[in-house]
């Protein structure tokens, strides 16, 4: 990697609280003091932590799903009547591109480019593209699955998934400073202070 | 261990407070109780009357397998399908079956939209019981034609040599893609739903084995505030999608109906009414499975009375639907002056020889379901558990009554004939009853059946005071 310099001792400091509100008032006080690179965790999702956190941006999971159910809909219609509706110079030249053609089903006489029953299933792909696109994009922004990260080293994290709260300043931070971020997050009450090994 | 000592448990914990009439969540608990409450499920051994429960689906899944075996061996034949009457059980029980996978969906998305937080105690269960109803369900289709191990062939669109498409016209393709997708969808929301649950699973696990699976299986969850900010947009995203999706598998499954020029199928009222009769044979499922489990694990606290005065008033409000939609049916066919609709409709269901599947349909779906009406009737579980078993049968004889009533005697009295489900009809169906309570209960035993991520939630010190909302 480009980024060879000093790898900082530790990934950061640890504070664990009771509840949502301390955590809440924890990550203002951080912000306020300046610190960028932090995290929260918690055992349940606090929007107004959250929105701290990640100051107010939006998410950009709605981005995605936007764009996977449009590409849904657009796939399934133009499926559809590629392989029903029988365009003839279409035809031909998937024809010569790739040697293969849709089949026009004469039903009743009716026109081959019905397109009104087309509809269900397009509106199916677009459902099963956007569904898709949001959990595997959700994974993806979160750079999930992560089977290791260095907040496991602690030991109380455990319960991150259970009842407490926890926030970490980074060592990337560039106001992170070993004790000075130690005594600023003690000055924050919380039940304890951890650096988190890498 | 068991009953007695999962019993004592749960009576031994000094927070737990009964919940009032009106509360989704006994007041007595915090985070940690909450985990504690869920997690000793799965991770306690199983209870005595389990295996009673099991040793009773278990035998039926033998049973179905017995009767598949034997329908791929001789072939359709050995159902009572004829022609007329070429759409019999299988049929009856597709509808059936997906029907009630719908209150699933409902729960888990349609209420989420709605702000209503009781559904965070109910929509996995419900969930999980949407994805082993389709599964069901989508048996029934598959040997119905006869030779599903080649059922992809006819019914999936993939390159071909011969340059085939299947029909995208034909409202069994429209099926195809909406039964498909909404089992996909539905397994989706479901696990991720699941995600943070088994985060928790992985903290608490004592063995490395399991810690690795549930480690495995959560995708390396931390709970991190930036993931919770894209995962509840995620989260919220599926539900938007899921709403359209629920509403649109019952209607396209009624499409297969009224697209049709059949007499007693070709009306304009069955995409509502099929969708109304989704959700109210779903709710009573979700009643008829969660009464006695709440009631086993002793999880009153959690499903509260107020869970189940909530769902009899949505199973009281979509079967006056039903109704309506039955009363429709009567009037569209005296007014549509077609002879051969008022006869089906109008002389062949009240007084045919199947008329008694027609009358039981009134009482099951109409005067069975009026007690929930009163409040007294909401509040007893007894009551609820039988009113629902009451509706699981009525929709079943609804089902019956649209597929069978209208095939057996079309416009040619000559081409006239009667039908009844033979031996392995019977066999095949209750086969589906016990896969499904067997998958149930596997997942009751083995997964935190309540989320205890949206639990939390509702706990008062959930919420933060001095956000700054936009």
């Amino acid at each position: 990697m480009a980024n060879q310099q000093e790898k900082p001792p530790i990934y950061g400091v640890m504070a664990e609280f009771l509840n949502p509100q301390e955590l809440y008032d924890a990550v203002k006080a951080a912000k306020s003091e300046g610190y960028d690179k932090l995290d929260a965790f918690m055992p349940y999702p606090v929007e107004e932590i959250s929105h701290e956190v990640v100051n107010h941006e939006h998410s950009v999971v709605s981005k995605i799903v936007f764009a996977g159910g449009l590409t849904g809909a657009a796939f399934g219609f133009l499926f559809q009547s590629w392989a029903m509706g029988y365009f003839e110079p279409l035809q031909n030249l998937t024809n010569t591109l790739f040697g293969y053609h849709g089949y026009g089903f004469n039903i009743g006489g009716r026109p081959y480019f019905s397109w009104p029953a087309f509809i269900p299933v397009t509106f199916e792909l677009t459902v099963l593209f956007g569904a898709f696109s949001a959990v595997i994009g959700m994974f993806v922004v979160n750079g999930l699955p992560q089977p290791y990260h260095p907040v496991f080293n602690v030991d109380s994290f455990d319960r991150a998934a259970d009842d407490r709260f926890f926030m970490v300043i980074e060592s990337a931070d560039p106001k992170f400073d070993q004790e000075g971020t130690r005594t600023f997050l003690e000055g924050l009450s919380p039940q304890e202070v951890t650096d988190v090994d890498w | 261990m068991s009953t007695p000592e999962t019993r004592s448990a749960a009576a031994a914990d000094p927070i737990l407070v009964p919940p009032g009439d009106k509360e989704i969540l006994s007041p007595g608990h915090d985070a940690a109780s909450v985990t504690k409450r869920i997690a000793m499920i799965p991770e306690g051994r199983t209870p005595i009357w389990m295996f009673g429960v099991f040793a009773v689906s278990f035998s039926l899944v033998g049973l179905l397998l017995t009767a598949i075996t034997y329908l791929v061996f001789k072939g359709t034949g050995i159902w009572g399908l004829n022609i007329p009457v070429a759409w019999g059980f299988a049929i009856i029980n597709l509808v059936w079956w997906i029907g009630i996978g719908h209150a699933g969906t409902l729960i888990s998305a349609i209420l989420l939209l709605l702000n209503q937080d009781w559904r965070n105690s109910i929509n996995r269960f419900a969930e999980a019981m949407t994805l082993f109803a389709v599964a069901c369900a989508v048996m029934f289709p598959l040997l119905h034609t006869g030779r599903p191990w080649v059922a992809a062939y006819w019914l999936l669109p993939y390159p071909n040599t011969m340059m085939l498409w299947p029909n995208f016209r034909s409202p069994l393709m429209w099926d195809v893609f909406a039964i498909s997708t909404y089992g996909t969808v539905s397994l989706l929301f479901w696990y991720v739903g699941l995600v943070p649950d088994l985060g928790t699973m992985r903290n608490r696990a004592k063995k490395l084995w399991l810690k690795r699976l549930y480690g495995v299986l959560c995708m390396g969850w931390r709970g991190s505030a930036r993931h919770w900010h894209h995962y509840e947009m995620a989260y919220l995203l599926l539900a938007g999608l899921s709403t359209p999706l629920v509403l649109s598998v019952h209607s396209i499954i009624s499409f297969d109906f009224s697209v049709s020029q059949l007499p007693g199928w070709h009306t304009t009222i069955f995409p509502p009414y099929f969708v109304a009769g989704a959700v109210f044979a779903g709710f009573a499922m979700v009643m008829l499975v969660a009464i006695p489990v709440r009631k086993l694990y002793g999880l009153e606290d959690m499903l509260t009375s107020r869970h189940l005065q909530n769902m009899a008033k949505v199973t009281l409000v979509t079967g006056l639907i039903v109704c309506y939609g039955y009363l429709c049916e009567f009037i569209y066919a005296y007014y549509s002056g077609n002879p051969y609709e008022r006869f089906v409709v109008g002389e062949n269901r009240p007084f045919g020889p199947y008329n008694w599947a027609w009358l039981s349909l009134v009482f099951c779906n109409f005067l069975a379901i009026q007690p929930l009406w009163f409040k007294k009737v909401r509040q007893s579980v007894v009551a609820l558990w039988i009113i629902s078993f009451i509706i699981s049968i009525g929709m079943w004889l609804e089902r019956f009554v649209i597929v069978v009533m209208s095939l057996h005697r079309d416009f040619l009295p000559s081409s006239w004939d009667r039908y009844a489900g033979t031996f392995w009809d019977w066999a095949l169906y209750l086969g589906t009853i016990g896969f499904f309570f067997s998958l149930m209960f596997l997942f009751i035993r083995f997964v935190p059946m309540i989320p205890m991520s949206e639990i939390k939630i509702l706990l008062p010190e959930a919420k933060v005071k001095g956000g700054s909302h936009h």
